[in-house]
């Protein structure tokens, strides 16, 4: 089913038709609350895509994610509920702030190699957790944050409904979609799949790994002060809980199992996952019984995830299919080089 | 002058307990270039382990925390022959999701069948011991002592073994090890076996005089590796010293500065140290 | 071409390079050999600027690069391979190859986000200069292979390709022809041939004698760091110090 899904999101016409499936859902759904569980998964979704750049095309484990999705909360609520901002500027507000954050950790922790810069920030992702939990002034500590603003709809539409905050939740979602689609064909996201190969590789490219390495960890940031921003502007009421390392964990199994490195991975993982917990109510406090195990399983025989699985798949369909233009091609090669070569 | 002496003897307890930690997280590290983001996990088995063993079996201390230190070796060579020898030659970052991997599953495994209550282990050791004035209870005093026997046990064992001797070389080259013919399987299970009996004895050790809860090896797994990157990730003798630079640092800044911010302290030392020496600060020239 | 003095590089107590210097002229082709451990990839990871040497000189064409960050000193023309060279595996020959470009374009965020005309002639020049050099390697017909299907010598050549894809006016090559067949080694001698004819600078790390022999317009010997001689082949083949430290020490029986 999942396969199909996937197959579906390649074909021409398939993106369209999978974005008007998710218009008609709130219709399909059968009832209220199925809409919210899609609007946060794809919440979710959004903060799984901005770890999709640091992480899966830059090769970077950065464990402070969830810490960024809970500053990106934490700026919106805080201003909207202490500071009396009405939503729109907050959100705003909370884009800025998630992003230069990033900018200020990953300037430190980017001189940081593998294994460094992953303890790093999951030392950071902890001290952003302890603030929120131990600064009271600021964040009212364990009580967290309530009367947080809905985002309002300028007099047309009324965001405390669940449904219209769904499609603004899924505007979003498209938006971060095209934009990341956009970014991984450029140029500069061949750049950071360069910089993934290895750190020295990429310098003798002459790519500046700071720079290019900074930039994909500001995105990152912001996609998931972005998510952030929407989860406190759909719950409402939040607290230091958010900023829990497990919700970091979340998103990696969501990743791994998705596609950790290709375009589609983050939502399929994100929506396969948030759905089998949902349905399997009893797994929500047990989940990560199944779900720590299917991360070693993940990254021991199917790293690529479901995503990364099909495009292999497909890719070596597309290749024995077409074996009259790989030979044609192959002649014009042993003109060019007049090399022996073995035609296995 | 009572009261900073109360300090040193916090700064040693914890210091020790942090080292104990710390020693099984570097040996790992050394040995197989692996950051077990697990160990915290194996830690806090090993407190439930020694809780089961007392409260639900009624054994004595001595005994479950052995049974804990088995227990917990066991599982640590588990996940070595499991998890990470099937991923010795994968690119970085999937020995780092395997092991969270893990440690989420043990976390899981515990939450289920003891719950994410805060539970109390006593140990036979309640007393109170007074030298001339100066107060020390038992299980901290017993804490210093277990730790430094541990430490000395563990030199004892790496320099004058050919078992240990083995476990140096392959931390010094895995290459070269190999050349030699150090059947480098064993010692990678050797290895982790050690590092989870340290873990599982360290949790047993502090347990009595703190609580025992699913998500008490967040905390400590940090530390570790904050202590490791100061004392160097795979030195020895760097992981006591930086186990008891951050015991210090932890009980003098909690008393003396903030107590609620006293968690902070090792991370903030930590990104004080990475951003001015992106290699740590005893690091030797490699990796 | 490639200018070198007095060039050391010492890692903590081990001098890796030991005051080394060398001239490469323009349109040769320079090799570089030397027991394991002699310090010839570092001597490389040095001028590329990979690491900074401990004291000495590196000029190119008259530039002092001595201390410049390696992706400048690529900017400059300076093209690389590695012993191994880690690629993308689950994406096509082409896909790997086009970041090679990247160094001579200028497309940042911005021009992502609106989807530029700039962004879109780079990426047809980055393109079109992967085609050129995977042409220029022979290797045409695996364009559209995965990394992951195609055979190691293959690789070697994509690796090549990837450097060439810089537009370097000198390449260094750490043993190109290690781990191939006699006959695919000839392959790589006559691609490195075809690469001065086309105005390059060669410089390699080998151990392969008989080719480097055959090949090599100019030959440095390094032993512990050291440069223990120079010359062209014929020089080098009957330097009684070369034949000292290959036939002396067995060292390079692993090698
Ligand atoms: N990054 C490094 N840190 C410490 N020592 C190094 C480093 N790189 C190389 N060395 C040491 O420098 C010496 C030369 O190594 P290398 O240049 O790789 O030799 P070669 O390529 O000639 O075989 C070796 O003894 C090696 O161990
Ligand atoms: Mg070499």
């Amino acid at each position: 089913m999942l396969f199909k899904l996937g197959s579906l999101f390649m074909k021409p016409g398939a993106k369209m038709a999978l974005l008007a499936l998710a218009i008609v859902f709130p219709a399909l759904a059968s009832n209220e609350y199925q809409v919210y569980v899609m609007a946060s998964a794809f919440v979710w979704a959004i903060a799984v895509y901005g770890l999709n750049i640091i992480t899966g095309y830059c090769g970077q484990l950065n464990l402070a994610h969830g810490g960024f999705f809970a500053i990106g909360a934490y700026t919106l609520g805080l201003l909207t509920s202490d500071a009396g901002w009405s939503f729109w500027p907050a959100f705003v507000a909370a884009l800025l702030v998630t992003a230069v954050l990033g900018f200020l950790v990953g300037v430190v922790s980017l001189r940081l190699k593998e294994h460094y810069f992953a303890i790093f920030t999951l030392c950071v992702g902890f001290i952003i957790y302890l603030l929120m939990d131990k600064w009271e002034e600021l964040t009212h500590g364990p009580v967290g944050v309530r009367d947080i603003a809905a985002p309002y709809g300028f007099g047309v539409v009324d965001f405390t409904e669940t449904t219209p905050f769904y499609y603004l939740v899924l505007a979003f979602l498209v938006f971060s979609i095209w934009f990341m689609g956009r970014l991984s064909r450029s140029l500069l996201g061949r750049t950071f799949i360069a910089i993934r190969n290895g750190d020295e590789l990429a310098q003798s490219l002459g790519i500046n790994l700071m720079r290019n390495k900074v930039l994909a960890f500001v995105l990152s940031t912001t996609y998931a002060g972005l998510a952030g921003a929407l989860y406190a502007g759909m719950v409402r009421f939040i607290g230091p809980e958010e900023a829990n390392i497990i919700h970091t964990f979340d998103m990696i199994t969501y990743l791994l199992v998705g596609g950790i490195g290709t375009l589609t991975g983050p939502l399929l993982g994100t929506i396969s996952i948030v759905w089998i917990t949902q349905s399997l109510q009893f797994l929500e406090e047990y989940r990560m019984i199944l779900f720590g195990p299917l991360l070693v399983v993940l990254v021991i025989f199917f790293p690529r995830g479901i995503n990364g699985q099909f495009l292999t798949w497909m890719h070596h369909k597309a290749q024995t299919l077409s074996p009259a233009k790989k030979k044609k091609s192959s002649k014009v090669q042993t003109a060019t080089s007049g090399e022996v070569k073995n035609n296995a | 002058m009572n009261l900073f002496f109360q300090q040193i003897i916090n700064g040693l307890t914890l210091g020790s307990i942090y080292g104990l930690v710390a020693l099984g997280l570097t040996l790992v590290y050394g040995i197989l270039h692996i950051p077990n983001f697990a160990h915290g996990a194996l830690y806090m088995v090993g407190a439930f382990m020694s809780y089961f063993f007392m409260v639900d079996l009624g054994v004595h201390y001595w005994v479950a925390m052995a049974g804990s230190a088995a227990v917990v070796a066991i599982l640590g060579i588990l996940c070595e022959r499991l998890v990470f020898h099937p991923l010795r030659n994968s690119p970085p970052i999937h020995d780092k999701i395997a092991a969270i991997g893990v440690l989420l599953f043990l976390e899981a495994t515990i939450q289920m069948f003891w719950g994410s209550d805060f539970r109390r282990m006593s140990s036979p050791f309640t007393g109170i011991m007074n030298f001339d004035g100066l107060i020390i209870p038992e299980q901290r005093l017993l804490i210093i002592v277990g730790a430094f026997t541990l430490v000395i046990g563990l030199q004892l064992f790496l320099r004058k073994t050919m078992t240990g001797a083995t476990i140096i070389a392959m931390a010094q080259s895995r290459e070269g090890a190999f050349l030699v013919g150090i059947d480098s399987n064993r010692v990678a299970m050797m290895t982790f076996g050690i590092s989870g009996a340290l873990a599982a004895v360290a949790a047993s050790l502090y347990a009595p005089i703190n609580l025992v809860y699913p998500a008490m090896g967040h905390l400590v797994i940090m530390k570790a590796f904050v202590i490791i990157i100061l004392g160097g990730m795979g030195s020895v003798p760097g992981a006591i010293v930086g186990g008891m630079i951050i015991g210090f640092a932890e009980a003098f800044g909690g008393f003396y500065i903030s107590t609620a911010y006293k968690d902070i302290i090792a991370f903030g030392l930590l990104v004080l140290i990475l951003s001015a020496r992106p290699q740590g600060l005893f690091a030797k020239g490699a990796h | 071409m490639l200018k070198v003095e007095h060039l050391t590089k010492m890692f903590g107590g081990l001098a890796a390079v030991n005051d080394v210097s060398v001239d490469f002229e323009a349109g040769k082709i320079n090799a570089i050999i030397g027991p394991n451990g002699a310090g010839k990839s570092t001597f490389f990871n040095l001028i590329s600027g990979l690491h900074q040497p401990t004291s000495g000189r590196i000029l190119l064409d008259g530039t002092d690069v001595t201390n410049m960050p390696s992706d400048k000193v690529a900017r400059l023309g300076v093209g690389r391979t590695f012993q191994t060279t880690n690629l993308f595996e689950q994406a096509s020959v082409l896909d790997n190859l086009i970041v090679g470009h990247r160094l001579r374009t200028k497309s940042g965020l911005w021009d992502v986000l609106i989807n530029s005309k700039r962004l879109q002639r780079e990426e047809k020049a980055a393109r079109d200069k992967a085609m050129e050099a995977l042409d220029f390697v022979g290797l045409t017909h695996v364009a559209g292979q995965f990394i992951a299907d195609i055979t190691q010598e293959e690789r070697k050549r994509v690796a090549f390709a990837l450097a060439l894809a810089t537009d370097p006016k000198i390449v260094l090559l750490d043993e190109p022809a290690a781990g191939v067949n006699p006959e695919e080694t000839q392959g790589f001698a006559e691609l490195m041939r075809k690469m001065v004819d086309n105005g390059l600078t060669v410089c390699l790390i080998e151990h392969k004698m008989d080719m480097i022999m055959s090949l090599a317009d100019k030959i440095m010997v390094l032993d512990h760091g050291e440069k223990i001689a120079e010359g062209t082949p014929e020089e080098v083949r009957n330097n009684p110090v070369v034949i000292e430290a290959y036939l002396g020490g067995d060292e390079d029986a692993a090698a």
